[in-house]
């Protein structure tokens, strides 16, 4: 049986989507609004899910206190309440779209020592939404 | 191939300890959830269903039938239960939606599967809007 643990967290952060490369005009065409020189901001909603064996003496495929804690430390603190374009070395020359925002995230939670990352999922809005699950998983 | 969600609710009490573990051990690894009093959530569960739809009726199969067992099965047995005390398939576990979930597919797998029509897909088991566990069979 295949049990997945899916737990969601918060942070709101202001982006803005730019390419250095192209002309004014260019951004403002492919990006729209959300090319507006000063940013604007989203409520994103992060959710990780994880999967691996559920241990018996604990009923857990991994302690939320561990997994709350290496999100946090992981992705939280760096992310929210800031600019993403320029507060997060991870988007110096990427734009932050919630898609490279997802690639980001995802390989920085590859990392978690307790259990195997399924997916992350992202909400930018109530009506936008985003799934990653590695490039692996178009094999498979 | 279809594949079909009905929702349902209930209510119950749980909590997380294991007898093995000294009384500091319980404290950090199950915190809050340790307390030897109990505390409760309002449990949402989503049951999918995978199969053809039967071509003279429609249907994958019929909500009423799925509904009168998820009645039988999941809401007699936990709808304002104490999970540890009361419920014999969850005696001797800790009671975690990890478990629960299991608890849950195991009980439903048998009621849907026999039926030749229609089968169990998904059991996603919500303990917070923030976090629910997927069960999900073999090889699925």
């Amino acid at each position: 049986m295949k049990v997945i643990l899916h737990r969601r967290y918060r942070f709101s952060a202001s982006h803005r989507l730019h390419q250095p490369g192209w002309s004014p005009e260019e951004n403002r065409r492919v990006y729209g609004k959300c090319a507006n020189e000063h940013g604007h901001g989203h409520n994103y909603v992060l959710e990780v899910a994880v999967t691996g064996p559920v241990d018996p003496s604990t009923g857990m495929i991994t302690n939320l206190a561990d997994l709350d804690a290496f999100i946090e430390r992981s992705v939280l603190a760096e992310f929210d309440h800031v600019y993403l374009n320029e507060q997060v070395p991870a988007f110096d020359s990427l734009v932050p779209t919630a898609e490279n925002i997802c690639r980001v995230v995802y390989d920085r939670l590859r990392a978690y020592p307790h259990a195997r990352l399924a997916s992350i999922g992202l909400e930018e809005t109530g009506a936008n939404s985003f799934e990653y699950a590695g490039e692996s998983r178009e094999n498979e | 191939m279809v594949y079909l969600t009905r929702k349902v609710e209930f209510s119950a009490s749980h909590l997380y300890h294991n007898p093995d573990f000294s009384p500091e051990e319980n404290r950090r690894v199950f915190g809050k959830c340790n307390n030897p009093h109990g505390h409760g959530h309002n449990y949402v569960l989503e049951v999918t269903i995978a199969g053809e739809p039967d071509p003279r009726t429609g249907m994958v199969l019929d909500l009423k039938e799925l509904k009168g067992i998820l009645e039988r099965e999941i809401l007699d047995r936990m709808d304002h239960r104490f999970l540890n005390y009361e419920v014999p398939e969850l005696a001797g576990k800790i009671p975690t939606t990890e478990t629960i979930a299991m608890a849950i597919w195991q009980l439903l797998e048998p009621r849907i599967n026999h039926r030749g029509q229609g089968r169990l897909h998904r059991v996603r088991l919500y303990e917070t809007p923030d976090l629910f566990v997927d069960c999900m069979g073999n090889g699925q």
